[in-house]
């Protein structure tokens, strides 16, 4: 196979001072790399699909690292991660399950390291589709205040024959959390859950 | 401005294949969006002058983000635009004073140029509700290559007592342009118009 033909990068920094409640100290930031890229499998029915993972890991290397330089260019800032792809309608939704690996890889070579599994969303959809990409503490899934999620879509992608791969990186808890639960300073970092 | 501003979005949009045709200068734009609360939610109130004032605040904030967020010098900025969506409880002349009276000279200065009209538009909506922002050349509108739009939304913006106030820059006009008209190379620059 070859290297993922990739239409459009869309890149999506979000900086939420408050919501409604007291000003952080530090504004929380949120950011999402979305890539449109040709589906080689769709139309039609493939079954040896598994040799496009590895095509895949350097676009989702550079999708990384161009994430963590769009929220400032510190690795050891990002907290928490996700990931999500969304098939375009002549796919099935076992080719976003192609983006699992790589994209997981991805984050944690360019973060140098992270334990917790990499929360991640799936869907087949239109042009426009929006999908909620689920975002978690990369060392410890069981982090109360990283839970989250970020919206992303892109008005004109993905068409029929694409994919759209998402990586999603935040800097921190969400801006009031206050719902309890494992908190980040008490992370063993173990086992990727606690 | 930490009261009035809740969220500070920007996206940038790269295009590498259009039409199937590789784009030779991948081209970029990129949008800034702000989530302010609207103080005139709800009642009708005749002096919008703190809506302008901040429409001055945002002029400089918006533009400054929006070309850093491009990763180029202002003075590669080709084509600008603004818009804002106003909530439910807001009038389209809220969106009127901010946009109108005074966020245009601090945009201009950001870039250091900026003779031509900068295109915008408004509308009403709910959250997550997108929106296009119109394109046009920064010192030519006619410039036909440059009329262009890029639709944005913020997913949780704009609450009912909230307005979205967005700009956009370009570093280019739309990929493979063939519908002829004013060419960059053709302007003269003397009226923002040709």
């Amino acid at each position: 196979m070859a290297a993922p033909s990739v239409r459009k990068f869309v890149t999506i920094v979000d900086e939420v001072f408050h919501e409604n409640g007291p000003p952080a100290a530090t504004p929380h930031r949120r950011g999402a790399i979305l890539a449109v890229i040709e589906n080689p499998f769709a139309g039609r029915y493939v079954d040896e699909i598994a040799p496009f993972m590895t095509d895949l890991e350097p676009l989702g290397l550079a999708m990384a690292e161009r994430l963590i330089e769009a929220l400032g260019g510190a690795p050891e800032r990002i907290e928490a991660y996700g990931k999500g792809a969304i098939v375009g309608a002549a796919g099935e939704v076992e080719h976003a399950a192609l983006w699992h690996a790589p994209g997981g890889y991805a984050m944690r070579e360019a973060l140098g390291g992270a334990k917790a599994i990499v929360p991640s969303a799936k869907k087949v959809g239109a042009p426009g589709t929006r999908i909620d990409i689920p975002i978690a503490h990369k060392d410890a899934s069981y982090v109360r205040s990283h839970f989250d999620a970020m919206e992303v879509g892109i008005n004109d992608a993905p068409r029929a024959n694409e994919l759209v791969v998402v990586l999603a990186m935040t800097t921190g808890a969400r801006i009031h959390n206050r719902a309890g639960g494992l908190a980040a300073s008490a992370v063993e970092g173990k086992d990727g859950l606690r | 401005m930490s009261g009035p501003l809740r969220r500070l979005v920007t996206i940038v949009e790269e295009t590498l294949l259009e039409g199937g045709r590789p784009v030779e200068t991948p081209s970029r734009r990129c949008a800034a969006l702000a989530v302010i609360r609207n103080p005139h939610a709800g009642r009708y109130v005749e002096d919008l002058s703190d809506l302008m004032a901040l429409g001055t605040e945002l002029g400089r904030l918006l533009p400054e983000r929006a070309v850093a967020a491009l990763g180029l010098p202002a003075s590669a900025v080709q084509s600008f635009g603004k818009a804002a969506l106003v909530g439910a409880e807001g009038e389209l002349e809220h969106a009127a004073a901010l946009l109108h009276s005074t966020l245009g000279t601090p945009f201009r200065q950001v870039l250091g140029k900026g003779a031509a009209l900068i295109p915008s538009s408004k509308k009403r909506g709910r959250p997550g509700a997108a929106f296009d922002i119109p394109l046009g050349h920064t010192e030519a509108a006619k410039v036909r290559s440059h009329f262009d739009g890029m639709e944005v939304l913020v997913p949780d913006a704009p609450r009912e007592d909230e307005i979205v106030v967005a700009v956009a820059v370009t570093d280019g006009g739309r990929p493979h342009p063939r519908v002829g008209g004013l060419r960059t190379d053709q302007v003269t620059g003397a009226d923002g118009l040709t």
